[in-house]
């Protein structure tokens, strides 16, 4: 035992796949110890992209800091045009014919391009004729927002004006006032931005990871007891046992498993539909691949030699099967049940992506955050990457780490798989 | 081929100069019965064909015997010894068990047969529980012969007794497992376990056939020991009539699920009658003549 545990661990595979695959549980485990957020709340509205936000009304009433920031006048230009920005407005100028040269990207010639783009453009102009390369409605509203953008000054003065009517005081906010942002009351940081409802994504991630890992933990829990259970019957009872599990197991072979899970799963409703029900459902309809691999492997063991030695020492069947059978196909049993894991959460993900996941408003699952994404357009107009792509890939760390613990057990269990 | 004159004086030449391991002159017939059997059938349905793996046959085996059944190949000898030890039921005829018919329907009444019959198998290397280690083993056996609520000292002084036995020191067994021994050694710590049981049957189906030739004769004295010491009757299956001659008081040879020859030893080796008797008679390699293959068919 202790012998197979050390070449378990001694095989890179199933080290790299664990490593991972830890990696993942104790993310999942210690998050919530640091950020106490509802997964669920929602903090703002529609997409937000990834940063730290800070409030504004709470910028003004901190204390500001004089700072003389070298570059903080190309910095500032840079940020409210990006570099982006410019070069769209050098494609507009020169698909209307505009003589730009001389005109780039750099600083030294912004305010040249904005005298020449304030000179050019004119909306009802740009609709009319249609430039090459901004014929679309949505490219014309780009180059509306842009011209918006700069028709205010950069470096005009601002003030603030703090209270109402009388008791309103104006004070100046010079370019060189800073704040801190410690000091700010409230600023948030989103590593991985909002979903559409407004809800911080990191911690929707790891919560949602955390219950397609108890979703597939039960579900490979369910399908490999079930699968367990019948092949050990079937195989080494054998007879009329056997043909009529094996029956049943062929008659679910035959169904499309997906379809009956779909069937099942639309005929309970959407209100019904637990993270429980969900994991049952998915392990009594996924068994029937390692019953029938386990009633295989029982039947080149039942005829073994040990086990006949076992009989004739009068040990029950209970104990026969318990001593003399399983322990030679657990091992095997290991890898059915990762795999078993592994595809019970595949297989959550795929039915809550075609909304028919478990009730929604209840705990969020990867599944649901990809149907949720998909709903609200995250893949196509919204453009929001960090609502999906991070769920996509924890999916897929977590079968790659569970398919390489499975295939690192497979090079140790199988020695005709050693290199 | 060699004539049955010359086969019979052969083996007188042969009979004067090796020392036997049975014992030619006792009479068993005279022993209560053990085992007998009387049209025991077993057929095999796979698909559309059938098999007859044993068929008909009859046997008397006495108490303190020592028989062998000789067969090639494919001639029934594993499936007459599952049925023998009640792993499988026969299709067809009784089987009684010191004269009364073997009743093996229920768990305990199997349960109790088992009490009186044990078995060595052909494989050690598959006879034992690879998750087991040999004190483990050796402990079942003295727990079955009722001797759970002996102390610790009484049962190690069992196990070390067994296996001196059959020449293992107990000592350098402990917390072994059976794979870290030789073939040879796993076959003597499978008699030592019979040696804790005390069956009243053993059968031996084929316990020498994955052993080299060094080990062989060692274990068949070990059988022939045990069975001097404890009475038990030994059923011997094996392919090679040399070792037959050599071990057994009574030799049954089957060919395609009959016993076409059963007797004495001596008698049936001395005086075969049926054609395949004596094939495998000449089958068996001599080292200081060339090997007669005429009869091979």
């Amino acid at each position: 035992m202790k012998n197979t545990l050390k070449n378990v661990f001694h095989s890179p595979r199933f080290l790299v796949g664990f490593i991972i695959f830890m990696c993942i549980l104790l993310t999942v485990l210690i998050y919530p110890y640091f950020v106490h957020r509802d997964p669920l709340q929602g903090l703002g509205k529609g997409f937000l992209a990834p940063g730290t936000y800070v409030s504004v009304y709470d910028t003004n009433n901190t204390g500001t800091y004089r700072v003389e920031l070298p570059e903080a006048n190309d910095n500032r230009l840079e940020a409210s045009v990006p570099v982006k920005d410019r070069q769209t407005m050098l494609d507009f100028l020169k698909a209307k014919g505009t003589d730009i040269t001389g005109l780039d990207t750099s600083n030294e010639h912004f305010h040249e391009l904005i005298e020449v783009w304030r000179a050019n453009y004119d909306e009802a102009d740009a609709k009319k004729n249609k430039y090459e390369g901004f014929a679309t409605q949505a490219k014309r509203n780009e180059l509306r927002r842009l011209n918006n953008r700069l028709s205010s000054d950069v470096n005009a003065a601002m003030t603030v004006t703090k209270g109402e009517g009388d008791d309103a005081t104006t004070a100046a906010v010079a370019t060189s006032d800073y704040v801190k942002v410690d000091e700010v009351a409230n600023a948030l940081t989103l590593p991985l931005g909002t979903d559409n409802f407004g809800r911080d994504t990191l911690t929707e991630l790891v919560k949602a990871t955390g219950i397609s890992l108890l979703v597939g933990l039960l579900a490979g829990s369910i399908a490999t007891f079930i699968g367990l259970a019948v092949g050990l019957l079937a195989g080494y009872v054998g007879g009329v046992v056997d043909d009529v599990l094996m029956f049943i197991a062929n008659i679910f072979t035959v169904i499309p498993g997906f379809v009956l899970l779909i069937l099942i799963y639309s005929a309970l409703g959407a209100e019904s539909r637990s993270i429980t029900t969900c994991a049952v459902i998915i392990g009594i309809t996924s068994w029937v691949w390692t019953a029938r691999s386990v009633r295989s492997q029982v039947i080149s063991l039942r005829n073994r030699d040990h086990v006949n030695l076992s009989k004739l020492s009068g040990h029950s069947l209970i104990r026969i099967v318990a001593t003399d059978i399983l322990p030679y196909i657990m091992s095997y049993v290991v890898m059915a049940f990762i795999l078993q894991v592994s595809s019970g959460i595949l297989a959550e993900a795929q039915l809550s992506m075609l909304g028919l996941g478990p009730n929604p408003n209840e705990l969020p699952t990867l599944g649901l955050m990809m149907n949720w994404a998909k709903l609200f357009g995250a893949y196509t107009s919204s453009n929001a990457w960090w609502a999906y792509f991070p769920v996509i890939l924890v999916i897929a760390l977590i079968s790659f780490s569970l398919n390489l613990m499975n295939t690192g057990l497979d090079q140790v269990f199988n020695p005709t798989l050693r290199d | 081929m060699k004539t049955d004159e010359a086969i019979k004086t052969e083996l007188q030449d042969t009979r004067e100069s090796v020392t036997f391991g049975a014992d030619r002159n006792k009479d068993f017939s005279q022993e209560p019965m053990c085992l007998s059997g009387r049209g025991v059938t077993r057929v095999f349905h796979t698909g559309k064909t059938t098999t007859v793996a044993v068929d008909h046959v009859d046997f008397d085996f006495h108490r303190g015997e020592l028989i062998s059944i000789v067969g090639e190949s494919g001639s029934g000898k594993t499936t007459l010894s599952k049925m023998l030890l009640g792993l499988l039921e026969p299709t067809e005829g009784q089987i009684f068990f010191k004269d009364k018919p073997r009743d093996i329907s229920t768990n305990q009444k199997k349960k109790e047969y088992w009490q009186g019959i044990q078995a060595i198998f052909q494989d050690p290397f598959s006879s034992y529980n690879i998750f087991h280690k040999i004190d483990s083993v050796l402990l079942d056996c003295i727990n079955m012969r009722g001797g759970k609520n002996k102390s610790k000292e009484e049962k190690f002084a069992m196990m070390k007794e067994a296996c001196s036995f059959v020449n293992l020191k107990f000592e350098e067994l402990t917390n072994k497992y059976p794979f870290e021994l030789s073939g040879g050694q796993m076959q003597r710590l499978m008699i030592a376990r019979i040696f804790l049981l005390k069956p009243d049957i053993l059968l031996a189906d084929e316990p020498t056939s994955m052993i080299d030739a060094c080990s062989r004769a060692t274990i068949l004295d070990m059988l022939l020991n045990l069975r001097n010491e404890t009475g038990m009757t030994v059923i011997f299956i094996t392919h090679d009539i040399g070792l037959a001659y050599y071990i057994s008081d009574s030799i049954y040879i089957m060919e395609h699920g009959k016993f076409v020859e059963a007797g004495k030893a001596e008698d049936v080796i001395l005086n075969p009658k049926a054609p395949y008797t004596k094939r495998l008679i000449s089958d068996v390699p001599k080292i200081h003549e060339p090997w007669d293959l005429s009869t091979v068919g």
